[in-house]
């Protein structure tokens, strides 16, 4: 009944829990945020049941009909989006928790729980202005959790983030306010209806706003001119926060997907698909910039955030291509790219710790205590991240691939993908071989004075087995490709179908008859 | 009428822009606040401009104005309001943290230096460590 609302309030009233419990001590504010994050994984998974017969689950909230009040809309593509966030956020959780990273200031557990009530909201959301707002709670707990622990790099990055994303907030409400202004609604569904039979006087403006729009949502998934404060920010604040990012430019995506895709679908006349050929050609521009990015990285954390930016822009591209397969293609590799580049952040900050004041920059350093075994990760995360075969980077890439031949861009399209990719697999091993191989002989330790011994943290067996458990998705995304892409199809299938997507928003009735 | 907000709204937002472009973090915090006043009348101005119409119901109105403008307003005002305390308080602790208030933070410390440098400044320190290793 009110499934839709639980992944949205659960966050929340954990997060004003977690933050009366300050008195109690963290002891108490870690179980009661671990337990919530583990009632979201439960939730989730109910929600992916509820909404895999294809029906949408339409929930008004304070009982106003669609276009008048406020939906939450809970469908194939939300409920996947949700899930990713919530095992995503446990492992983050759990290796925050091993490291202490809690304890270097205050509130870490409130931001984090309310960083998700943003993310769920913004997922759920069936109105334009409603994702404005969860866009800005989830980027203010984002600001907090970036800042958290400080540090003079931290401070800078996160200035540079924040003032960008204030100016993406103004551009927001300007291209709200031109479409309210032409479409005299907020309501996603109901704005897809009357682009339908838009006047032909108004369509400029209406594609200048959903350009504008573009924009706003180009700067939260880092699109091409609009990436530059991404590597910064991502390499600068603490390892889970980091993780946590993978997904927040996945929530720029799917904004895109969903607001764009909808209104901006089949039927919306001259419109259709407008915006199309910019996503396709600014994402192909991303990923060259973002391959060379990861080979001219000087720091493990910055090469992993240039990652990241590779893997939202093979999903631009894959959005781009704009038909069923694609988008399908585009779900399987979101699943995939999120979790190796969470388990990926976390393991560089293992590594960075492992070699003392060496850090995670790519210097020749002293072997690190337990190498085989964390380079071992290291090499798993860099094959299922560049997309080597037997690892679900490599299914990703062949779906999309194969996603584009029909497309007319489709040599360009492969050529980038497939020599981005190259360059990454070269900057890869080369980064593993400086970080595992070419170690310093150990005797020299000696005249270092305990360089490398004082700064030498134990390594720490539970943040292990956070990075394992995301890492383990990517073998388990290639065993069982089959249910998943079955589920990605029907998704993708789903999203395309804005008209269903219209009718049952607009056409969800009040509840009535009250209790006695 | 029409032509005067317009303009009004132009030149809150170009000002905006501009101050948001300069170097030092007080002018950006300004041309953030005053980006944010443009897009307030300008979201003010998608309900279209009416004089003397409520916008709530009443049995006496002929015509109303559009309530939800209002309501969009009134919610950007208080967001934009908090993320400029934050940015405030942020921007202060940029200043005490980076030595000055450029948004860059331009006087580098050493760990800012460009790798080479750094690499260079650690290794004469090497040698001198060997050298006093080798004078011991």
């Amino acid at each position: 009944m009110h499934l839709a609302a639980w992944p949205v309030f659960l966050p929340l009233i954990a997060g004003f829990i977690v933050l009366l419990a300050k008195a109690k001590g963290l002891q108490w504010q870690r179980a009661i945020s671990l337990l919530s994050v583990a009632g979201l994984i439960v939730l989730s998974v109910t929600l992916i049941n509820a909404s895999s017969s294809g029906a949408y689950q339409v929930y008004l909230l304070g009982n106003w009909i669609a276009p008048f009040g406020i939906v939450l809309v809970l469908d194939q593509l939300s409920a996947l989006m949700v899930t990713i966030t919530a095992v995503l956020a446990l492992a983050a959780l759990i290796y925050a928790i091993a490291n202490n990273v809690d304890k270097k200031g205050p509130h870490f557990h409130v931001m984090f729980l309310l960083l998700l009530f943003g993310i769920n909201g913004a997922f759920l959301t069936g109105d334009l202005f409603n994702l404005f707002v969860f866009f800005e709670v989830l980027l203010l707990a984002s600001y907090g959790l970036l800042l958290h622990g400080s540090g003079r790099q931290r401070t800078k990055a996160g200035l540079h983030y924040v003032i960008i994303n204030m100016v993406g907030a103004t551009l927001f409400l300007f291209a709200v306010g031109a479409l309210y202004g032409v479409l005299g609604t907020l309501n996603i569904a109901d704005m897809a209806a009357r682009v339908a039979r838009l006047p032909e006087q108004d369509a400029a403006l209406v594609a200048a706003a959903g350009l504008l729009l573009l924009v706003v949502f180009g700067i939260k998934a880092a699109l091409f001119p609009l990436y530059l404060w991404m590597p910064i920010a991502y390499s600068n604040t603490a390892a889970p926060v980091a993780a946590m990012f993978a997904i927040m430019t996945k929530v720029g995506l799917y904004a895109i997907i969903r607001v764009h895709g909808t209104i901006f679908g089949d039927d919306a006349g001259s419109l259709a698909h407008f915006y199309m050929p910019w996503l396709l050609g600014l994402g192909l521009l991303t990923l060259v910039l973002a391959a060379l990015g990861v080979m001219a990285s000087r720091r493990l954390r910055e090469q992993v955030a240039y990652l990241v930016l590779a893997s939202v822009a093979t999903l631009l591209i894959a959005v781009g291509l704009n038909n069923p397969l694609a988008l399908s293609a585009t779900l399987y590799y979101i699943i995939h790219s999120t979790m190796i580049a969470g388990g990926l952040f976390l393991l560089a900050d293992i590594i960075s710790r492992g070699r003392g004041s060496f850090e995670d920059r790519f210097e020749s350093g002293y072997a690190m205590p337990g190498a085989i075994f964390i380079g071992a990760m290291f090499m798993f995360g860099a094959i299922a991240m560049t997309g080597i075969p037997p690892l679900s980077g490599f299914f990703g890439k062949v779906l999309i691939l194969s996603a584009s031949l029909d497309h007319h861009w489709s040599d360009l399209v492969m050529t980038v993908v497939l020599v981005a990719g190259f360059i990454m697999i070269i900057s890869m091993a080369r980064s593993g071989s400086r970080l595992f191989y070419q170690v310093l002989p150990a005797d020299e330790t000696d005249n270092k004075s305990g360089d490398n011994g004082a700064t030498y943290k134990p390594l720490n067996r539970v943040s292990n087995v956070a990075v394992i458990s995301l890492f383990v998705m990517s073998p388990l995304l290639v065993l069982f490709a089959q249910p998943i892409t079955a589920f990605t199809e029907s998704t993708a299938k789903q999203q395309f179908d804005s008209k269903r997507y219209i009718e049952s928003v607009l056409s969800k009735q009040a509840v009535t008859g009250s209790k006695e | 009428m029409e032509w005067l907000l317009a303009l009004v709204i132009g030149v809150i937002t170009a000002t905006g822009v501009y101050l948001t472009l300069r170097a030092r973090t007080f002018p950006v915090v300004l041309g953030l606040t005053l980006l944010a006043y443009g897009v307030n009348v300008f979201l003010f101005a998608m309900g279209r401009l009416t004089i003397g119409h409520p916008a709530v119901i009443s049995s006496t109105a002929g015509a109303y104005s559009d309530p939800l403008p209002q309501a969009l307003v009134l919610t950007a005002i208080v967001i934009a309001f908090g993320m400029t305390a934050f940015l405030i308080v942020l921007a202060l602790k940029a200043r005490s943290e980076l030595g000055n208030d450029h948004v860059d933070g331009l006087d580098l410390a050493k760990d800012e230096l460009p790798l080479e440098q750094n690499n260079m400044s650690k290794e004469q320190e090497n040698k001198t460590l060997k050298v006093n290793s080798a004078g011991d």
